[in-house]
């Protein structure tokens, strides 16, 4: 026991590089970085506007890498999923992607996350948290295999107007893959996955690929990209246009009800605006009877998409009935930006009902800092039912070369 | 002769703590103190040349910070550093090591299974619930639930509120945590042998009980719920060992003009007319007080200082049949040199860790067989640490202090004394099981000074030398700590307290039963309050 009998290789101490980093790092001028599940992950590379402009304009490339990636097959995979969400799976055929929620048994969301249906009951699904504990306890009575899969998968984004042509000079054809939709392409002899999701509210694709290929697959990407303005970019540009597209975002729009320590901190889909995702046809599946239950008395949390006015960001603010009485208290704000396409001051935030229906008028006390001095503004706010940003191109098909 | 406004026996950390607090209130006391030192069983001790042994109680983490800022414990010399992590040694060579850095940590958990990293958070948020649970009522009185006082109205329609807060599914939770084992608790998110064993550790250190046995998920919890610098959880080394923060305390106590007399044992709690008022000393001498405060365990100061005759019957069985059972030893060490562990990667961070030795369920049971048969562990459950790492002040420059906490180690062996063959073979068993991992071990040994619970018992005075002053089970907690009816620091004799760790929320060099007991006192006098009101919500 005192000799070593075999070779034990201390887990790594530092942050874990993403098979892009090589490149990442070249094209990187700032230095400023940031963990993300363990891995490094740029909050910019050379200019967050810039960046930012990049998915709005011409074809972005962010490094999703360390996203959670889990690999569910098996003849049950379908049941296994249905019981596992909220949203009915069978209608998500091979060759398509599901936005879902999926919840405890009190109807709280635990995370949400894209399902990808590769081929005939192979799934993919990608999360922000990870759940390895909770997908293999709930495989229980199902004849289905839950993988992780995280490091077997490098993946980019690839996000914005020119991002078809970007694509398209590489030579992938992708004219008939509508929103939602994935293809398999061969990439230098191995296989790639291409899914039109994204995490912008803008045209965009995602490309899945084994690690090895990463390289290749980034200088090819890139040598395709050199005239419709391709871009890398880092977190920050790309949190900017998520808010813009009205996605929810975990740790800011909701907590995993499975780590909430304190009652009253988590959210049910419903109070996250998914009602949508939430299929009661479903004879069964986790949280539905709580679910079921809230429907009939009512949430007590609704989110909620506000204008507000001015251009002063409401981060951490406070959402009030009525302008002058502090009292009325009814919310906070949980993701603010100026948009820059928009030129709107937008945010997300959670309310309780009745209030924060679409149309409402409310208030936001937004603090903001002017040389050293701090100021104090009650800002008028209206709850809109659309995203912010949702042009035409995100879902034509096929795309044209914008 | 001189009549004190309050005698408090005992001057560990518990008994100062009331000391300074009443002392604070303008009152005039005095702490009096058995051994030739003070801290009890929060102590630095210089056995050996040039180095200093934490050789009690060894790591900080329960000392509620309320009171270390209301007796501004950093002006009278105490600092605690934290310290991360913790490895666990398994029989193939291997290492489990629980890192300070959270991906790190995950990382170390995925390399024996991915499901166990990934359960680890909702493990992490389910403790924390029933830490935040307990938290708050530490640094107060535990209610009385026959009781119609106003005060114990209020405290119990706080629990009551907090419990039925944390929703139907979480009230169900909580009923099942207090009173399961740790085993059970463990098996509900891990699958792995050598992480259970791991956590597993905190469920029955200090507790004459098995990781099987009910009850044990709660001293868990224990071990769970103290913080350094508001970080619920973790541990830290009292700058200068242990003995700083007895130190510290009754440096404020003397600040405030109170009277520490050392080498003053007390024979016998002096009662008067129904009325205790004053103390006799071992040496003959009697000292008189308006109010005597003991911080002895419950059973030495009723059983061992007093009159039966002067106690209700009821109360002296309750007090005879309160569980404070002998379970832990202790191995004090003098380094040479830091010993090297060979499973260890160079330059390890976990050398600066908690180290344990026993890597599956099975033999944490095992060990707790030993114990039930009157003898300690022969692989026993052992937490080292090497203090010096963190700590400069403890050994010259490039030797060091290591701790060893062994657990389990009986109170008599078979029913009698110990002999000091025995307590040899005991110090060996412990040495050996280290010397397994770390082949230069051996030969760095200076010094080593062992200590079963009877040598705790006869030096320090805690009956069977428990280190909680009585088991944190159920039935000993809460308003039944230590006897139903007097949970709230109040003994049936008037002019009579308690202080110690048998009183709520037990021990674990918190300080919280000292300064609850001062509160109580202060409220009996219709004097001031002195004692700070807990954080609230964290």
């Amino acid at each position: 026991m005192s000799t070593r009998p075999f070779e034990i290789q201390e887990v790594h101490q530092g942050r874990l590089q993403s098979p892009f980093h090589p490149r990442l790092a070249e094209l990187d001028t700032l230095n400023t970085w940031h963990t993300w599940k363990g891995y490094t992950s740029a909050d910019a590379l050379y200019c967050e506007d810039l960046e930012y402009f990049a998915i709005r304009n011409a074809t972005a490339v962010f490094d999703l890498t360390p996203m959670t990636k889990y690999r569910i097959s098996g003849p049950d995979a379908l049941d296994y999923l249905n019981r596992l969400v909220t949203r009915d799976m069978a209608k998500i055929k091979p060759g398509r992607v599901a936005y879902a929620v999926w919840c405890d048994d009190q109807g709280q969301v635990i995370d949400d996350g894209t399902i990808f249906h590769l081929r005939e009951g192979e799934y993919r699904l990608c999360s922000q948290e990870r759940h390895f504990a909770w997908l293999q306890a709930a495989t229980i009575g199902f004849d289905v295999t839950v993988e992780h899969e995280t490091e077997n998968v490098a993946a980019l984004a690839v996000q914005g107007p020119t991002s078809y042509s970007t694509l398209s000079a590489m030579g992938l054809d992708l004219a008939e893959l509508k929103p939602f939709g994935l293809t398999h392409v061969d990439f230098e002899g191995s296989e790639m996955m291409v899914s039109r999701t994204g995490f912008t509210g803008d045209l965009g694709y995602e490309l899945w690929i084994e690690p090895g290929k990463a390289i290749a697959l980034w200088d090819a990407l890139f040598d395709a990209g050199k005239l419709f303005g391709i871009r890398a970019i880092g977190t920050h540009a790309l949190e900017q246009s998520r808010i813009e597209a009205g996605f929810l975002a975990a740790y800011m729009e909701f907590l995993p009800a499975d780590e909430t320590i304190r009652s009253g901190r988590s959210r049910s889909p419903l109070e996250l605006g998914l009602d949508w995702l939430v299929d009661f046809k479903k004879p069964n599946f986790n949280g539905r009877r709580a679910l079921a239950e809230e429907q009939r008395r009512g949430s007590t949390w609704r989110l909620v998409k506000l204008d507000i006015d001015g251009n002063k960001p409401a981060n951490h603010s406070y959402i009030f009935a009525k302008s002058k009485n502090n009292k009325s208290e009814i919310g906070f704000i949980t993701s603010a930006s100026w948009s820059p396409v928009c030129k709107q001051n937008i945010a997300l935030g959670t309310v309780r009902t009745p209030h924060g229906k679409p149309g409402d008028s409310l208030w936001v006390e937004i603090y903001y800092q002017r040389e050293m001095h701090w100021n104090r503004k009650m800002a008028h706010a209206t709850v809109v039912d659309k995203p912010f940003w949702f042009p035409p191109r995100r879902s034509a098909t096929p795309p044209g070369p914008f | 002769m001189k009549t004190y406004d309050a005698i408090v026996v005992g001057a560990g950390h518990n008994g100062l703590t009331t000391a300074a607090f009443l002392a604070r209130a303008g009152l005039d006391v005095v702490c009096v103190e058995k051994n030739d030192y003070i801290g009890g069983a929060a102590v630095s001790r210089n056995l050996y040349k040039d180095w200093t042994y934490s050789n009690c109680s060894y790591v900080c983490s329960l000392l509620r910070p309320e009171i270390f800022r209301a007796l501004e414990l950093h002006k009278h010399g105490l600092q605690i550093t934290p310290y991360g992590g913790s490895v666990t040694f398994l029989e193939n060579g291997d290492y489990y090591g629980s890192y300070h850095d959270e991906e790190v940590a995950y990382r170390e958990m995925a390399r024996f299974s991915r499901h166990d990293a990934d359960a680890y958070k909702s493990y992490s948020a389910d403790t924390m619930r029933q830490c935040r649970f307990i938290r708050e009522f530490l640094l107060s009185t535990a209610p009385d639930p026959t009781s119609f006082k106003p005060g114990d109205i209020r405290e119990l329609v706080k629990i009551g509120k907090k419990f039925t807060e944390m929703g139907e599914d979480r009230m169900y939770e909580t009923i099942r945590f207090w009173t399961m084992s740790v085993a059970e608790y463990l098996d509900e998110y891990y699958e792995t042998d050598v992480i259970k064993a791991s956590f597993s550790g905190s469920g029955i250190i200090g507790t004459a009980l098995g990781i099987h046995s009910p009850g044990t998920a709660y001293v868990l919890l224990h071990h769970y719920m103290g913080e350094v610098d508001g970080n619920v959880g973790s541990w830290g080394f009292a700058r200068g060992g242990m003995g700083a923060v007895s130190k510290s305390i009754a440096s404020a106590f003397q600040a405030a003009g109170g009277e520490i007399r050392t080498e003053a044992g007390v024979d016998k709690i002096i009662v008067r007319n129904g009325k205790a008022t004053g103390v006799a000393l071992e040496n003959g001498d009697e000292i008189e007080g308006r109010l005597v405060v003991s911080a002895m365990d419950v059973k030495r100061t009723f059983l061992n200082c007093m009159d039966e005759k002067d106690l209700p019957e009821a109360f002296h069985r309750r007090v005879k049949n309160f569980k404070i059972r002998g379970s832990s030893g202790k191995l004090n060490i003098a380094l040479d040199g830091l010993p090297t562990f060979p499973a260890l990667p160079k330059g390890s961070s976990l050398m600066h860790s908690d180290m344990h030795f026993i890597d599956s369920m099975e033999r944490m049971e095992l060990a707790y067989d030993d114990w039930k048969d009157g003898h300690w562990s022969e692989d026993p459950y052992v937490d080292m640490l090497i203090p010096t790492l963190n700590d400069p002040t403890m050994a010259p420059p490039g030797k060091h202090f290591m701790s060893c906490f062994v657990q389990y180690c009986p109170h008599q062996i078979e029913g009698r004394r110990w002999t000091s063959e025995e307590r040899d073979a005991f110090g060996k068993t412990v040495i050996d099981q280290i010397a397994k991992y770390s082949p230069d071990f051996k030969d760095l040994i200076l010094h080593a000074e062992v200590r079963t619970p009877q040598d705790i018992e006869d030096e320090i005075g805690i009956t069977e030398g428990n280190i909680f002053h009585g088991e944190l089970t159920m039935d000993q907690l809460l308003f039944n700590r230590p006897v139903p009816g007097y949970a709230q620091y109040r003994s049936p004799v008037e002019g009579l307290y308690m202080c110690g760790s048998s009183t709520h929320p037990g021990g674990g060099v918190m300080a919280a039963p000292g300064a609850n007991a001062a509160r109580e006192i202060l409220k009996d006098l219709k004097r001031s309050n002195t004692v700070p009101e807990n954080f609230g919500d964290d």
